[in-house]
């Protein structure tokens, strides 16, 4: 066999099948799978004996890219890595460079930045909700996050001018002033959610059906949670109460008090339930940081022509997936000799099988919707 | 960091930091070994993120980047070991066992080999990809021509 040839011999085709064996194909287009996912999948009656996750249909070669253009030019394309939550994205590219330049944001910058990452941190929960509740089978919690999140992409569109791939930062602070009304249009929402929530959770936290789909469904212990480094909230609902937000402050977070949820089980109700208290700690970081923005620059003083002087940088912030860390290398030109992403979804989808091994066939779409992927993410 | 001077000696080539980021050179033939001995010694339990960098001027062309990080001491460390064009690396599977796919992914992208690895294959691109993009000497220009030429059965013109 020519070793640098792709083999495509893998564990589930190579072993002999028993009588009551098959293998079953999903995706890559199912609508369960959220993207370009393909599973396969090696069944034993209705239960499944191994699987295996078959992924790069979306790969564009972003680290590629960002060594041929500029540091500056690189920003908006990590927007169409995890295009639920664009934002994110950004404040953890721009962060990384500011470390690398050793610069930071003036400090108004870096509070509207938190206010714009929370917000984005519940409108990409929402999605997540929404798309995992539908795959499950309840069709109306879909509508209401999808309300919901309409109001946060109003608001981002304001702000930038852009919905879904906002570049809403730059490298150094921000391009824009909030516009008249911000701190009321988001206190406003903020206001409301609240209820929203106990809404969603009407609908579904004492659902008889909702609890037998997900209840001891997909368990991820805490050990092997670590050793598959998996990230947010993933992690949190195994019961391992690490947020980076905590752990290593970035943007204006240590000047705000929030809890981090944490589950016992690590079932696919756990990880509900903390993304469900994540969505709430989440408003009230924003009501404390709308209650207080600083006034003055919203750009530090950094120059036009980014030339970081040679050396490297591991940044990582605490992104809605989980621990999206950018590690980059300069070679004091303009542009990024190295641009690694570490990708949260990615990783994350690795415990897939530890997860579905042993599960029934049906709650499998439970798990792929419970790790919360990207495709565009997984792929880069 | 002297503790490891103490037990590893010359396999620790350099430790500097770099915007106050620890990081460690390590010799690549004690990979593994030193990656056991930060997960149970040091109790850096949790392999955040496993790459490579390409030089391809230096004599040994590859940076490997392990970022690690520990719950206890809530602290980050970075392993770096240096290696040649041939040269493979021991896999850290046994250690973390979410360098499988990470493995992959530099398979895939720089066409390092890790040995032990049980299923080192591409990631990302396709089994009939030729070449590894993130290498610096990576020439998409000539396969672009080549694949137009033989598809289309024109010059490509670029």
């Amino acid at each position: 066999m020519d070793p640098t040839r792709h083999n495509s011999t893998t564990e589930i085709e190579t072993t002999v099948l028993g009588a009551d064996e098959i293998i079953l194909n999903m995706g890559p287009q199912h609508p369960s799978t959220h993207g370009v996912l393909r599973v396969k999948l090696k069944l034993d009656g209705e239960r499944v004996a191994a699987s295996e996750c078959i992924i790069g249909y979306l790969h564009r070669g972003v680290e590629k890219i960002a060594e041929h253009r500029s540091y500056q030019q690189f920003a908006p394309y990590v927007d169409r890595m995890d295009y639920v939550a664009a934002v994110s994205n950004g404040l953890g590219y721009c962060e990384a460079v500011e470390k690398l330049l050793g610069a930071e944001a003036p400090p108004r910058a870096r509070v509207v930045r938190t206010i714009l990452t929370e917000l984005q941190r519940i409108a990409s929960h929402l999605v997540w909700l929404g798309t995992h509740a539908l795959d499950i089978g309840a069709l109306t919690p879909l509508f209401y996050c999808f309300r919901e999140r309409e109001e946060i992409l109003k608001i981002f569109e304001k702000y930038c001018g852009a919905r879904l791939t906002t570049h809403a930062f730059r490298i150094g602070g921000l391009q824009y002033e909030t516009y008249d009304g911000f701190e009321e249009e988001a206190k406003r929402f903020c206001d409301d959610f609240a209820h929203r929530i106990d809404e969603y959770e009407t609908l579904l936290t004492e659902n008889r059906i909702w609890l037998g789909r997900t209840k001891g469904v997909g368990i991820l212990s805490a050990e092997d949670a670590i050793a598959l480094a998996v990230s947010g909230p993933v992690l949190r609902a195994s019961g391992v109460k690490w947020d980076i937000r905590k752990a290593a402050p970035y943007a204006a977070y240590a000047q705000y008090k929030f809890e981090i949820p944490v589950g016992k089980t690590g079932d696919t109700y756990d990880r509900y339930i903390v993304r469900m208290e994540e969505m709430r700690q989440s408003r009230l970081i924003c009501l404390q940081a709308i209650e207080n923005i600083p006034t003055g620059a919203i750009m530090a003083r950094i120059g036009k022509v980014l030339k970081p002087p040679p050396g490297e940088v591991y940044h990582a912030i605490e992104a809605p997936k989980g621990e999206l860390g950018y590690y980059i290398v300069s070679d004091g030109t303009t542009q990024p000799y190295r641009v690694r992403v570490r990708p949260p979804s990615f990783i994350n989808l690795q415990a897939f099988d530890k997860m579905a091994r042993g599960s029934l066939v049906a709650d499998v779409v439970a798990i792929i919707g419970t790790i919360d992927i990207v495709l565009g993410e997984v792929d880069r | 960091m002297q503790r490891f001077k103490a037990r590893f000696g010359a396999s620790i080539i350099e430790a500097t930091l770099d915007r106050k980021q620890a990081i460690i050179l390590v010799a690549a033939a004690q990979w593994l070994e030193i990656s056991k001995y930060c997960r149970d010694e040091e109790k850096f339990d949790y392999l955040a993120d496993l790459t490579a960098v390409d030089w391809p001027k230096r004599e040994k062309r590859f940076d490997l980047v392990a970022n690690l990080y520990s719950f206890p001491k809530n602290e980050r460390l970075r392993l770096k070991a240096h290696l040649g064009e041939n040269e493979t690396a021991r896999t850290l599977i046994p250690v973390w066992p979410v360098a499988n796919w990470l493995e992959r992914e530099i398979f895939d992208m720089f066409g390092i080999r890790f040995d032990g690895h049980p299923d080192l294959r591409r990631m990302l691109l396709p089994e009939e990809w030729v070449g590894y993009p993130l290498r610096k000497d990576y020439d998409i220009l000539t396969q672009d021509q080549a694949w137009v030429k033989e598809n289309l059965g024109i010059e490509s013109g670029q």
